[in-house]
């Protein structure tokens, strides 16, 4: 039934902005399972061939929710040449970097080395993808910047690997995911942030992960669409446990950003936070000022998936409480929940918080002259 | 209004779709079962190029536990966010009060017919004795 042919790709692309945009969240994948092998010691390829991976999330045929579109991708994003949407640089370049005029491209892959329980395989394979960032992506075209990939659940690991990369141009934040083995301000995961905190680098949490816990706190949901909320009531906890825990007051130069678990929730959990903090500080000592300002000085936000309120003066009073400094512009490609840049932002905003929205605040933050 | 061919009707088989650009339109035709039919190729949510997702059905519930799924074929399920549209009338399942997408008239005409005009034959060499699929804009 879906056969189809086409006069060409330029006649059925979409309209796009001129507008220069920082694009904070592009998945780049792997063209082929093997692609990562040069990467690894002999030793990882064959415990690969042998044993695969291991990982905290049960259900390991594929993630633990079934995806509205193939590899949760733009169908209309699939390289020419072949292989997964994502893995062809010059597609992507024709597709999303030079229509939309991206100065810079934040690659954050998923799928790698993080959550999986051999943690001597996760910080192999999290290494991988770092050299396989720089190799396939970042030396090639220089609007695009890597994450660092980190086996997460042994912070030692991890920190070594962002001392090790840190200085390196290519990389521009440190990346972790939302579903860990434990909220994410636990101290399993401090040697993270103080690694990050001397790199001068920012922590990604992008939404997902696989640490093995239901993505709801009242279990496992049945379906996608539970998923899909589910991240921001993830990210709500992982942003709890860290102002509790003391993450921000132990490392104050840490800067935070929450990718893709959207931000309306934002206001609404300070608040919360703020008035129980004023109730029980005694139990938490360390939090020496109220939750809302931890937040407000070392949290960023990507947009990606945009609000989208009925009425824009709602979006925009939720971003005067975040603050048009903090937003980052994410498309999320090749992802088929995509923000088009010219479409996402309502009438009404100022040129000035139109800029810092869509570029400047994400050059300021990862350092981008 | 003018009306366009856009190919010769054994170019278009059952089940396939033709994308091209009229007037500067991105515009897609639609082979159902042997019913012709024109969407505008371009999604009125965030622009994606529409007719490059799949064809599908329509699942809709009348009471909770009862599914039923019609219009096999006939709904059009956008490349990016997934929004359905049918493709009998562009209308949008998830929001149909704010969107719709365009569709154009589309059908098939004798050679003989089509050559008398007034059509356009955009790339097409058209003869006398085969049929064509013609869309009106
Ligand atoms: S662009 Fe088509 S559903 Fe969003």
């Amino acid at each position: 039934m879906n056969i189809q042919f086409r006069e060409s790709l330029e006649a059925a692309s979409p309209p796009t902005t001129k507008t220069a945009i920082a694009d904070c969240d592009i998945h780049p994948a792997r063209a082929t399972r093997t692609e990562l092998y040069p990467y690894l010691a002999k030793r990882w390829q064959h415990h690969l061939e042998i044993y695969g991976v291991h990982a905290y999330q049960g259900m390991m045929e594929g993630p633990p929710y079934p995806k509205a579109q193939p590899n949760a991708s733009r169908r209309d994003a699939y390289p020419p040449e072949g292989g997964p949407q994502g893995s062809s640089l010059s597609f992507m370049q024709k597709q999303l970097l030079d229509p939309n005029n991206v100065q810079l491209g934040v690659l954050n892959p998923l799928n790698t080395g993080q959550g999986i329980r051999n943690h001597e395989l996760s910080a192999a394979l999290c290494s991988a993808i770092n050299d396989w960032q720089i190799d396939k992506w970042t030396s090639k075209d220089n609007r695009l910047k890597g994450s660092i990939v980190v086996g997460n659940e042994d912070g030692l690991s991890a920190a070594a690997e962002i001392r090790e990369r840190a200085g390196d141009k290519n990389f521009v934040q440190v990346l972790l995911l939302s579903r860990n083995v434990e909220p994410l301000g636990q101290r399993r995961y401090w040697p993270i942030y103080q690694a990050a905190e001397e790199a001068g680098l920012p922590v990604g949490v992008h939404a997902f992960g696989f640490g093995g816990n239901p993505i709801t706190p009242s279990g496992w949901p049945s379906y996608y669409i539970e998923e899909m909320v589910g991240h921001s009531q993830c990210q709500q906890s992982a942003l709890a446990s860290l102002v509790l825990e003391g993450v921000f007051e132990r490392f104050p130069k840490l800067k935070m950003v929450m990718i893709e678990a959207g931000f309306g929730w934002a206001p609404s959990l300070a608040w919360r936070l703020d008035k129980v903090w004023q109730r029980l500080r005694s139990e938490v000592p360390h939090v020496k000022r109220p939750p809302s300002e931890y937040i407000r000085e070392q949290v960023w936000w990507t947009t990606q998936p945009m609000e989208d309120p009925e009425r824009r003066e709602d979006l925009f009073d939720v971003v005067n409480w975040i603050g048009w400094d903090r937003l980052l512009f994410a498309t999320d490609y090749p992802h088929w929940d995509y923000d088009e840049p010219s479409r996402v932002l309502p009438a009404g905003v100022s040129d000035a918080n139109r800029e810092a929205f869509y570029l400047g605040n994400a050059k300021k933050l990862y350092g981008i002259s | 209004m003018a009306r366009h061919v856009i190919a010769a009707v054994d170019e278009l088989p059952p089940g396939t779709r033709k994308f091209l650009e009229i007037d500067g339109r991105p515009i897609a035709v639609f082979n159902i079962k042997g019913e012709y039919f024109g969407l505008m190729n371009r999604c009125p949510h965030q622009g994606a190029a529409l007719c490059e997702g799949p064809l599908i059905g329509l699942a809709q519930s009348k009471d909770p536990g009862e599914i039923e799924y019609t219009k096999l074929g006939e709904i059009i399920r956008c490349p990016w966010h997934g929004w359905e549209f049918d493709i009998r009338t562009g209308q949008s399942y998830c929001d149909p009060r704010r969107f719709r997408v365009k569709a154009y008239p589309a059908q098939v005409e004798p050679g003989a017919r089509v050559v008398k005009g007034p059509y356009v034959a955009e790339t097409i060499p058209v003869k006398v004795e085969s049929d064509y699929v013609v869309v009106e804009l």
